[in-house]
């Protein structure tokens, strides 16, 4: 039975990654629904906690099928290495294009080409750069919840110069 | 990067040009990631409405919202031009699913007017790893695909109607949406053109 699903979603991607949209779509209107519920802050900031506890918890879940039969990682550097080639392909079709660490748990994560960014604006366009962190605090708390489930305990923040590059910083607490 | 405190290694750790790894298992993360994020959404939506009949309320608006894109996507990738009959529109409703969901509900129960009939399906992605709790038995988990019909016909001069008559998600065999043709929408000039 288990087989036979597995199957039909293989046979999905090689007709063209039709599905790709719908998870476009399904995000603008979390994003538009977090809006609707949230009020502005002190400092005139969105409240996106909604946002980044949905990420969380699908992160926290889907780390688990990834990491299915995957071999136990070696270390920290291991697991984000993992989260910057693997975990991103097969969630943003393409990976981090460049990862940079201190070595003392900070990391930032970079992509040029972010997924749920590349169609809102391109080459340096200022004009929707306010709306941005709207569409990163889901991303934000997949993050945070994938490495959760790892054994990592973090916090996640975004960061936007351009459009449509992003980065992901990473801030590991340690106990 | 700046980031108070934190000083980064000005070289990077690693420049990610390794060739792709297209690994079948993790191309099946990506219908995983639709899924658990709808998931995510009804819990989020869960919490916030304290009635039930709200949630399905919201999903089927939220479904809405989707459905008048998603039919751009559906024209655009099938080329397909106008129904003949409701018989017609039946089969690309199908296909509709077979393209974004990868499942093919059967076409049943068709009325003698042949306004309305039956989808039924046997696996549904969007429930793929949902039980649910004794106190959300009204709830209708799949109700944005109500909402996606809904807008999907709408953009294309028509208004449906369609509602849930079994659900696997309350132990019944098959899940069955039932779709009732209302009538064609005319195209409507806006106050004040001529």
């Amino acid at each position: 039975m288990r087989q036979q699903i597995i199957d039909t979603k293989i046979n999905l991607h090689a007709s063209g990654e039709a599905d790709e949209c719908l998870f476009e779509y399904l995000h603008a209107e979390m994003v538009n629904y977090a809006l609707s519920k949230s009020c502005k802050n002190k400092e005139g900031e969105e409240e996106l906690s909604r946002l980044e506890w949905m990420g969380f918890s699908v992160g926290y879940r889907i780390i688990e099928r990834l990491t299915r039969e995957w071999n136990r990682f070696k270390d920290e550097l291991d697991m984000i290495k993992f989260i910057c080639t693997d975990f991103w392909s097969s969630l943003y079709h393409k990976q981090i294009d460049n990862l940079r660490t201190n070595h003392h748990g900070v990391y930032v994560l970079q992509d040029n080409s972010f997924r749920l960014l590349n169609k809102v604006g391109t080459n340096s366009n200022k004009q929707y750069l306010q709306e941005t962190p709207r569409l990163l605090s889901f991303t934000c708390g997949l993050l945070r919840g994938s490495l959760a489930n790892l054994g990592i305990i973090s916090t996640v923040n975004a960061e936007i110069s351009t459009l449509p590059s992003c980065k992901f910083h990473v801030q590991v607490q340690r106990i | 990067m700046s980031r108070a405190g934190t000083k980064l290694d000005s070289k990077k750790v690693f420049c990610m040009k390794n060739i792709l790894r297209y690994d079948e298992n993790l191309y099946i993360i990506n219908s995983e990631l639709f899924t658990l994020t709808y998931g995510a959404l009804v819990a989020q939506l869960l919490k916030d409405y304290e009635n039930v009949e709200d949630v399905n309320k919201q999903l089927e608006r939220m479904g809405y919202n989707m459905g008048i894109r998603l039919i751009e996507d559906f024209l655009a990738r099938t080329g397909s031009g106008r129904c003949y009959d409701f018989r017609d529109t039946a089969e690309k409703i199908q296909t509709g699913f077979k393209i974004f969901l990868g499942i093919t509900p059967t076409i049943t129960n068709w009325s003698a007017a042949g306004d309305e009939f039956s989808l039924c399906f046997e696996a549904n992605p969007l429930t793929e790893f949902v039980e649910l709790p004794d106190h959300c038995l009204n709830l209708k988990y799949c109700n944005v695909l109500i909402g996606v019909l809904r807008g999907a016909c709408e953009m294309v001069q028509m208004e449906i109607a369609c509602w849930f008559v079994q659900d696997q998600l309350k132990n019944d065999n098959v899940t069955e949406l039932r779709i009732k043709f209302i009538k064609r929408l005319e195209d409507a000039i806006p106050a004040g053109e001529d």
